[in-house]
């Protein structure tokens, strides 16, 4: 995407496709495919922190999956740092673990019921062979970095509370000093009060430790916090992606326009909301031309027949006819005036 | 562009006078559990108006459903007791009905929509069965007719291709649809009543949007809707008046414009400050409430709040504060909510600041 920079993305994925088999009859054979996520293609520099929001079932939590390797990908690169990862055997992955963590948004299924904190949040470290003699005490700073007490460490799960499993789930990816952590939907399952704790810790621990996110949300106000850029994915494709603060505040595809709209924000006096028609296509059947287009309110012929490129429209990139060439003199004044 | 009308907060300026359609006083419900018995809500009063959206705001376990549940008497019991309480609906008391009449008042005058579909649906049956069935035992109809009937319903609630959808499986729906199945059985008998759990949760915000838009649509033939909720987005879009509860009590109860712009409860407060709005920057730093939501089992003493509230005083912590009328057609339940009713207190946030 940005050929002309000099330095290398942290991590770059090029033309990312996963792809679930749908099998059937007694043979299990394959007779189709859910695209959950195709062709997708971004970066993330390092120390930044990417939104990756939509609907459920557009795919980002495949996408993020695929990036941690524990969804196989069909087709595409993931580069860290210029390097190819997902091609690597999983012994040569395992190392990179390490450095690549993931949050999970359930955080009662996402912790080992039988294991204490301590073992929880130092099984990493075990596991990449660092030493033995320092995990109690590690495991206390850990607790400490996401605001817990150290006489947590020998207690289970099960004993607190969904905010606080959360915190434990964040001091487990952060025991091995990541650089990067793919977060899930890390505070969808929270209640509002405790969310917003866990927010604030995210964004505390990003400038601590040197931390880039993928953060994963259907929620554009939580991302809209954390974010610095955003990519809006539907039905396994990145429909837009650039600045946050413009991709949010003045969105140009269609789709995140009503994304937008759509969201009830307290305080605003007259919503002039965009209200779609029907449902998300399938993954596995997905609409001819734009995927959107069965949807949206400004759908031209040409959507239907063809794919619309990537374009860089107001630096971001956009895959909308809209802003296809010589469409730019449709725009309302208020997305060209940029 | 937009169905959606902006004003069913215009019908806010109906007088509160004459009766209440729904009278609920002094609710407690209490469930057994291994760990002992708990109460899920204690001493809840409300009104329901004529024609208007109330909300009913509050975080997980605050006691919002079990109040809403309770109303029709959907509490599995046991372990759910209503221990107190009545629900004065049409001069009767909800509550203490004998069954055979309570069933004919819900569906017909009180009818309910549930957060999942999926579970509020037989998946043994199709939809069209489902809805016809429901009209028929409360409506002397034959089935071809009850068939019409809820096929128009289907078209009603923005089902596409109805007539074909009656024959549909709930498993063979969209969550969305599933959901407008849910509104239609909801709407069919065109109770004045419609009590909705959380209806739009399970949704994708876009889906969302049109439930939310086909309710406020639906609404405006002289029903009254509580629209039971952990949104504060949802609250400000389509209600009128707001409960706030808060670890099995109300809190907070007025006018959702009034209290937005001047919560009188420090968690109303709290909760306002803690959600994330689109126009906020990057970076910008929530205040969050500290601490957790109490255990129902293990509830603080005095005022639930007290521990987590950052004004809190001794007396807030020994005394249970009590419901009182802030004027302006507002309540609270907080000891100090006379200091902030002033204008002077207007912007609390600063204060916020300071004190935690």
């Amino acid at each position: 995407m940005t050929d002309d920079d000099p330095t290398v993305p942290f991590i770059e994925i090029r033309n990312l496709k996963t792809y679930f088999p749908i099998q059937r009859g007694v043979f299990a054979r394959t007779v189709g495919y859910v695209r959950a996520v195709d062709d997708v293609s971004f970066a993330i520099s390092a120390g930044e922190t990417v939104g990756l929001v939509g609907e459920s079932g557009c795919g980002k939590t495949t996408l993020g999956r695929t990036l941690m390797g524990l969804e196989k990908a069909t087709a595409g690169e993931v580069l860290l740092e210029g390097n190819d990862i997902l091609g690597l055997p999983e012994r040569e992955f395992r190392p990179l673990r390490g450095r690549l963590q993931m949050i999970f948004q359930d955080p009662y299924s996402s912790l080992n019921p039988r294991l204490t904190v301590r073992e929880i949040v130092t099984e990493g470290i075990a596991l990449h062979r660092q030493v033995e003699t320092s995990r109690d005490k590690t495991a206390a700073e850990l607790l400490l970095a996401v605001g817990m007490d150290d006489d947590s460490l020998h207690r289970y799960p099960h004993e607190f509370s969904g905010g606080q499993r959360q915190r434990i789930s964040i001091a487990r990816a952060l025991s091995l000093r990541p650089d990067f952590i793919v977060c899930d939907e890390p505070v969808s399952a929270l209640d509002v009060s405790v969310q917003a704790q866990v927010i604030n810790l995210l964004i505390d621990l990003r400038e601590q430790y040197d931390l880039s996110y993928l953060f994963i949300s259907h929620d554009l106000s939580v991302v809209r916090l954390i974010a610095d850029r955003v990519a809006v994915m539907y039905v396994g494709q990145i429909v837009e992606y650039g600045p946050a603060a413009d991709v949010i505040g003045s969105p140009l595809h269609p789709y995140t326009q009503a994304l937008i709209s759509a969201v009830p924000v307290p305080g605003r006096t007259k919503p002039d909301r965009i209200v779609l028609q029907g449902d998300l296509p399938s993954p596995a059947n997905p609409p001819p031309g734009c995927r959107f287009h069965p949807r949206c309110p400004r759908a031209m012929d040409i959507c239907r027949s063809s794919k619309p490129a990537e374009r860089t429209v107001d630096g971001r990139s956009v895959c909308c006819h809209l802003y296809g060439d010589g469409a730019l003199d449709d725009r309302s004044p208020a997305e060209s005036g940029r | 562009m937009s169905k959606f009308t902006d004003n069913p907060k215009g019908s806010s300026a109906v007088e509160p006078v004459g009766t209440p359609l729904l009278s609920v006083q002094d609710l407690a419900v209490s469930f057994e559990t291994d760990d002992g018995r708990l109460r899920a809500v204690d001493g809840v009063s409300f009104d329901v108006r004529h024609n208007e959206v109330l909300g009913l705001v509050g975080e997980s376990g605050c006691g919002k459903s079990v109040t809403a549940m309770s109303l029709l008497r959907l509490i599995p019991s046991p372990p759910g007791r209503i221990e107190t309480g009545r629900a004065i609906y049409d001069g009767n008391d909800l509550l203490t009905l004998p069954i055979a009449t309570l069933r004919d008042i819900r569906g017909n005058a009180i009818s309910m929509i549930f957060q999942e579909p999926m579970t509020a649906l037989s998946p043994l049956h199709r939809v069209g069965h489902q809805l016809v069935e429901t009209l028929r035992l409360h409506r002397d109809i034959d089935k071809k007719t009850a068939w019409q009937t809820s096929a128009e319903w289907l078209t009603k609630v923005g089902i596409p291709d109805a007539a074909e959808r009656m024959f549909a499986y709930p498993f063979q729906l969209s969550g969305g649809m599933r959901q407008r199945v849910m509104i239609a059985m909801a709407l069919m008998l065109e109770p004045e009543l419609i009590i909705a759990d959380e209806p739009t949760t399970a949704l994708d915000v876009t889906i969302q949007a049109q439930i939310l838009d086909l309710m406020s649509e639906m609404r405006r033939n002289e029903s009254s809707l509580l629209l039971i909720t952990h949104d504060m987005g949802v609250i400000w879009e389509m209600c009128d008046r707001v409960i706030v509860m808060y670890a099995s009590r109300i809190v907070e109860t007025g006018p959702v414009r009034a209290i937005f712009a001047n919560p009188l409860h420090p968690y109303t407060e709290g909760l306002l400050k803690s959600i994330p709005v689109l126009s906020h920057d990057a970076g910008t730093k929530l205040e969050p409430i500290r601490g957790q939501v109490p255990s129902l089992l293990d509830l603080p003493p005095g005022c639930h709040f007290h521990d987590r509230c950052p004004y809190a005083t001794d007396r807030c912590r020994s005394e249970p504060p009590p419901l009182r009328d802030m004027g302006d057609d507002r309540s609270a339940v907080c000891f100090l909510a006379d200091g902030r009713v002033s204008p002077a207190s207007a912007s609390p946030p600063a204060t916020v600041t300071e004190l935690s």
